[in-house]
């Protein structure tokens, strides 16, 4: 018998696309679909099966055994497969291939307060949450004060959870989440909330909960630092397959490397959505002379260039960049009509080439990535990209870098200074408004 | 430390020695059975839905409780209104208030039940995409609270029959068979219902229209007698028919017709079979859909 806890075996997930209606949507699709079943039936049987545009893999033949008591981090970009591997394993939805086993009690946070209801009480939700989570009533009620504590609300355990503050309510939901005693916790993201001291006191009771009472977790998250600080060993997932498995330090390393560093240029992916009449080709950040860069110095100015293309007129069409820094912060969203004071402006079809310049010193030293977005202010978005071309700004020439100041812009802002008319011989006598009319007049003269 | 040495110092909480059982997860397909030992180990959960249900109801409400009395007490007067005094709809002989609300009694709960039953996925969908349990446990919940406001209006009832001074039956202890078959008649539709609307959220407006259509196809304002003999078992096919009629039977001493209350009987028997059956069978495409 092996001491594995989990073991994934060819797991696959298949989802069909266009969102949620083409999965059941209104009843009209589902009798069209009804209707038009034998024609796809045929057509697949010449084509072959799973041929179609329509559906798309969200987990590929994934496979890993995960060992009693250990702690392994799922990481990946957005649309990777974490969740839904995670959710197949907390049972959530079934695979469409392979299989999970799955040895012990389970126990899944994919959400914090999942079935806490407004109008009831915190100790009310305390134990409508618990038995959603899976928690016997008499558990419940042997734990109750320790989660009452560990929120930090029991002065307020008979007020109903609608006049909580957010805090409050996220830091209850979390509280009885963590006393729940499965053999394996699966848990997705819940660290994304609350402050940073609440979220501290969160990552330390799952390690807690890991190391010190021996259980096996599966936790996916974005943030990195807490992965490689928590967990033993990580899964990358990319596109819903499998691309490394290792100790969790190499793994975020790697991922790192590959996800943050400069590229300069972005490219439209090959699967990305053309359905809309403008799209963004390519989105790169250059040097004066018109060369692709990903390093810029502070004394630099860094231009950045768009181009799309627009397949049909397009009204009022406006094309967006926002800049964002290393800590997730936007810097300053800008639009290619903001000057000429419109909302937007009508595009003929044609391949168009835009940018503008952030002039230098304006950017502190540090990693940067850009958004950006075509869309018709107020009526829709047409194209949007997150995170195309990344620099980074060194502190060479940069005047910011030498101080160290605090601030996400460093402006190069003139000063002015003239003096003050007060006497420079008197500095500690008041000077009255007549006194300083007398002056005025004096210099004058 | 390594983790080997902290569970070490811990020794009494770390895994239990023997093994665990183990729980295989791989694609379904067809008709799925029912899990009973699951659902007894979450029965706990089944109460709790239960116990929210009724607590929400009644924190909301400013009249709480009195709307379990005010409900069936305010049809009964439109209907004896209506149907008793304008329509002089035939009432088997009874006072129509007395008739009317012992057919308001099973229906009121029906309706007000499938309603809930068929909604309760689609406005819980936090349920379904965020954490596992069975869940038949959704809708089934949902019907549950309705059962006080039965046994409220049932009070009420017995101050109606003393105010008109009509003899209650012995029989009146077969009442709890009759509801039996109410609730899985209520289930039943409910959970086809439930699992419809997560799929197409059409049904979210077929359900009002549905009841609608369902009340006046149940001998609820009229007697079975009022249709022909040959025709009565067409109606008995709607499982209330016999219900209501058996209430009647049951509370009032009216004579059985048990040919209707068979057919009934077996038709709240299937639906709730076909509930049951056609909701796992979706099941498990829940999380997808919603």
């Amino acid at each position: 018998m092996t001491r594995s806890a989990i073991i994934v075996e060819g797991l696959s997930k298949q989802y069909r696309l266009g969102g949620p209606a083409a999965q059941g949507g209104s009843l009209r699709e589902a009798l069209m679909q009804a209707m038009w079943a034998p024609v796809q039936r045929w057509r697949a049987l010449q084509h072959g099966p799973g041929a179609g545009r329509d559906s798309f893999w969200a987990l590929q033949d994934v496979s890993f055994e995960v060992e009693r008591g250990s702690v392994v981090g799922i990481v990946g970009r957005n649309g990777a497969g974490k969740s839904t591997l995670l959710k197949i394993v907390s049972r959530i939805t079934e695979p469409t291939r392979g299989q999970v086993r799955l040895r012990g009690r389970v126990a899944s946070l994919l959400e914090v307060g999942t079935g806490f209801h407004p109008e009831l009480t915190g100790r009310e939700n305390i134990y409508l949450n618990g038995a959603i989570l899976g928690m016997r009533k008499s558990e419940i009620t042997r734990k109750f004060d320790q989660i009452v504590a560990f929120a930090e609300v029991d002065r307020f355990l008979d007020t109903p959870v609608k006049r909580y503050s957010s805090g409050m309510y996220v830091r209850l939901a979390f509280a009885v989440a963590a006393h729940l005693d499965p053999d394996i916790l699966l848990v997705d993201e819940v660290l994304a909330v609350g402050d940073a001291a609440f979220q501290e006191k969160c990552l330390g009771r799952i390690q807690k909960v890991s190391q010190g009472e021996g259980r096996t977790v599966l936790f996916v998250s974005h943030n990195m630092g807490a992965v490689a600080r928590l967990c033993d060993r990580a899964i990358w997932l990319d596109a819903g397959s499998l691309c490394a498995d290792g100790p969790a330090q190499d793994v975020v390393k790697r991922y790192l490397a590959l996800n943050l560093a400069p590229t300069g240029i972005w490219k439209r992916p090959a699967n990305a959505d053309d359905s809309a009449p403008v799209r963004i080709l390519s989105v790169s950040a250059q040097d004066s002379r018109g060369a692709t860069r990903s390093t810029f110095s502070g004394g630099e100015a860094v231009r950045l260039e768009m181009v799309y293309e627009v397949s049909r007129p397009v009204e009022r069409c406006q094309l967006c960049a926002r800049i964002v820094n290393g800590q997730a912060l936007a810097v300053f969203t800008t639009g290619d009509s903001d000057a000429q004071g419109v909302p937007g402006v009508t595009r003929q079809p044609g391949r168009y080439r835009s940018g503008f310049s952030i002039p230098e010193g304006f950017l502190p030293p540090g990693p940067y990535s850009v958004h950006v977005c075509a869309h018709q202010p107020f009526i829709r978005v047409l194209d949007v990209h997150r995170q195309t071309a990344r620099f980074e700004v060194t502190n060479v020439d940069a005047l910011a870098s030498f101080d160290d100041r605090a601030g996400a812009v460093t402006p190069l802002i003139s000063w002015d200074c003239e003096p003050c008319e007060r006497l420079v011989d008197a500095p500690s006598a008041a000077v009255t408004p007549l006194q300083s009319a007398g002056l005025k007049e004096a210099a004058s003269l | 430390m390594t983790v080997m040495e902290s569970s070490a110092l811990v020794g009494q909480t770390t895994p239990p020695a023997i093994e665990p059982q183990e729980l295989c997860l791989r694609p379904t397909r067809g008709w799925v059975a029912i899990d009973w030992a699951e659902m007894l180990r979450f029965r706990e959960l089944l109460y709790f839905l239960v116990w929210r249900d009724y607590k929400v109801r009644y924190k909301q409400a400013v009249l709480g409780v009195a709307w379990a009395v005010l409900q069936p007490v305010c049809n009964m007067a439109i209907f004896t209104v209506i149907f008793g005094q304008l329509a002089k709809m035939p009432s088997d002989g009874y006072p129509y208030p007395v008739f009317v609300f012992a057919g308001l009694l099973p229906w009121t709960y029906f309706s007000t039940g499938v309603s809930l039953a068929g909604l309760s996925l689609a406005n819980q969908q936090q349920l379904l995409t965020k954490v596992y349990f069975p869940r038949l446990f959704v809708p089934t919940a949902s019907i549950g609270a309705g059962l006080l406001d039965m046994a409220i209006a049932l009070v009420v009832y017995a101050g109606i029959l003393l105010w008109y001074r009509q003899p209650v039956s012995w029989q009146i202890v077969l009442v709890p068979g009759l509801v039996v078959l109410t609730v899985l008649a209520t289930l039943g539709l409910g959970l086809i219902l439930a699992a419809l609307t997560v799929s197409y959220r059409d049904f979210r407006y077929v359900i009002p229209f549905l009841m609608q259509i369902m009340m006046y196809l149940s001998p609820v304002v009229y007697p079975v007698t009022l249709v022909p003999d040959r025709y009565q078992w067409v109606l008995a096919l709607n499982p209330m028919t016999g219900v209501i009629d058996g209430c009647r039977s049951a509370i009032l001493g009216k004579p059985w017709n048990l040919m209707t209350l068979a057919v009934s009987s077996s038709s709240a028997v299937a639906v709730f079979l076909v509930g049951v059956g056609y909701f796992r069978r979706t099941e498990r495409r829940f999380a997808d859909v919603a």
